[in-house]
């Protein structure tokens, strides 16, 4: 059975990091697994864990008190969860739920935190690893900001000249 | 390399008047949504090929540009999948089974599904950019040994607003890897909540040689064609469908132009690569 440093470069998010920086890495490392409905994040909670999803899903999500919880994005095999470990105050902002039976590899946050202060240029590559996260779902979030799909006017089949507000409408 | 979207369509005979189709049958797909099967009052049907659209009428309200969204070579019914957005679709939407539609065309080239053949097909759709996109998926389905690996990305907004849930588990049984995600989950909603763009990177397919066909809101166009790129899709692979003011259908009246191009002639499939720098025009 492989160790957990010997697996890590199995996932992109850690491609690029040399031996002994995933040496330090997976010092902090456990595997762990959660049942389907089973929480790994609470909102407002001290934020000492991200997590590789080895297998699963899990849906990050926000209570409404009007709705219930509301899953905003989900997280999945071979992807990474979580960077509030990484930056003050060190709280979660977000429920995040196994949707799936799900297998992860847990990384403590205090301890990566500390081995960072140590060492400036492990926790400039592990900034530039979380950055790169953090960069695609701001963009996936953004991007959905624009409710695409029900806007009548990007919608390639729709616009026609009935639409409403589409740019052709003022011809019809 | 000529290829089989780049050729523009003459003007049929007549391409101005609609044919009368009854509607043979409708099926309320989602909330706003709706697919109607048509059959031609004078028995002809409707020659077309994935990706084509005609003009559907709705007799005293208007016309609109709807892409066929069922089987092509294939008898049986015209479908057309339409979204109820103004007041034409709204018209149609209202038609119940028996009464008459008009149709003209078909019109624009299609997506050249045949240019995949030994390749992996990828096919991105975002929301009702399914329904232009299920003619291609039933093409290769159809000749499925042609073909290599085929994979359907799928964003949409909600799960409520997924179009056809049954085919895309019958397609899943037929080997095609599904991947959807949606734009606003609930707790209840055990899939994925993301971009579509997302699963680009996590389909399975090889990128140096695949084909990819793209029909969604032009923005999702963009970013999935970009998320193609970094996977190392060559652009003159990736195939989107543009739409603009189409009305004449047939290059004469101009609505439609999109700089040098007449998306009703040119496209609505064109080849990213054409358009790569259209996209990213203002007021274009």
């Amino acid at each position: 059975m492989r160790t957990i440093e010997q697996y890590l470069p199995d996932y992109s998010f850690f491609a690029g990091l040399d031996a002994d920086a995933l040496a330090l890495i997976a010092g902090c490392a456990t595997n762990v697994s959660f049942a389907p409905g089973e929480f790994l994040l609470r909102e407002g909670e001290p934020a000492n864990q991200f997590f590789i999803i080895r297998r699963g899903r899990v849906a990050i999500q926000v209570h409404n008190p009007a709705s219930g919880p509301m899953v905003v994005d989900t997280v999945d095999a071979g992807d990474v969860l979580g960077w509030s470990w990484l930056v003050p105050p060190y709280t979660c902002l977000f429920d995040v739920r196994a949707v799936e039976a799900t297998g992860a590899v847990s990384f403590d946050g205090r301890c990566l935190r500390g081995k960072c202060e140590e060492d400036s240029r492990l926790g400039y590559a592990l900034m530039k690893l979380v950055t790169q996260v953090m960069l695609g779902r701001l963009t996936a979030a953004r991007l959905r900001l624009l409710d695409m799909y029900g806007t009548p006017i990007t919608s390639p089949v729709a616009l026609s000249p009935d639409v409403p507000g589409a740019t052709h409408a003022d011809l019809d | 390399m000529q290829t089989s979207i780049e050729r523009r369509s003459p003007a049929p005979v007549g391409a101005m008047v609609p044919r009368l189709y009854r509607v043979a049958d409708r099926r309320q797909d989602t909330a706003d949504t709706f697919t109607m099967m048509l059959e031609p009052r004078d028995g002809a049907p409707l020659e077309f090929i994935p990706g084509q659209f005609t003009m559907l009428s709705a007799f005293g309200v208007g016309e609109v540009p709807i892409s066929v969204s069922g089987a092509a070579n294939v008898a049986g019914p015209l479908q057309h999948t339409v979204r109820d957005v103004g007041a034409v679709t709204h018209a149609l939407a209202r038609t119940s089974v028996g009464q008459i539609v008009g149709v003209r065309g078909p019109y624009g080239t299609g997506w050249g599904v045949a240019d995949g053949a030994g390749a992996d097909v990828v096919i991105v759709a975002g929301g009702i950019g399914l329904a232009p996109l299920r003619p291609a998926i039933l093409e290769v389905l159809s000749h499925r040994q042609r073909y290599g690996r085929v994979v359907v990305l799928y964003g949409s907004r909600s799960p409520d607003d997924l179009l056809f849930t049954d085919e895309l588990k019958r397609w899943e049984n037929l080997g095609v890897e599904v991947l959807i995600t949606v734009d606003y989950g609930t707790s209840s909603w055990t899939g994925r909540v993301g971009l579509v763009t997302t699963l680009v990177a996590r389909a399975g397919f090889d990128p140096r040689s695949a084909l990819v066909l793209i029909c969604g809101p032009e923005v999702m166009m963009r970013f999935t064609a970009a998320a193609l790129i970094v996977r190392g899709v060559p652009p003159e692979r990736i195939r989107l469908s543009v739409e603009r003011n189409m009305r004449c259908g047939t290059g004469l009246c101009g609505h439609c132009q999109y700089r040098e191009l007449f998306v009703c002639l040119d496209g609505p499939v064109l080849p990213f690569a054409r358009v790569s720098d259209l996209l990213g025009v203002r007021e274009l």
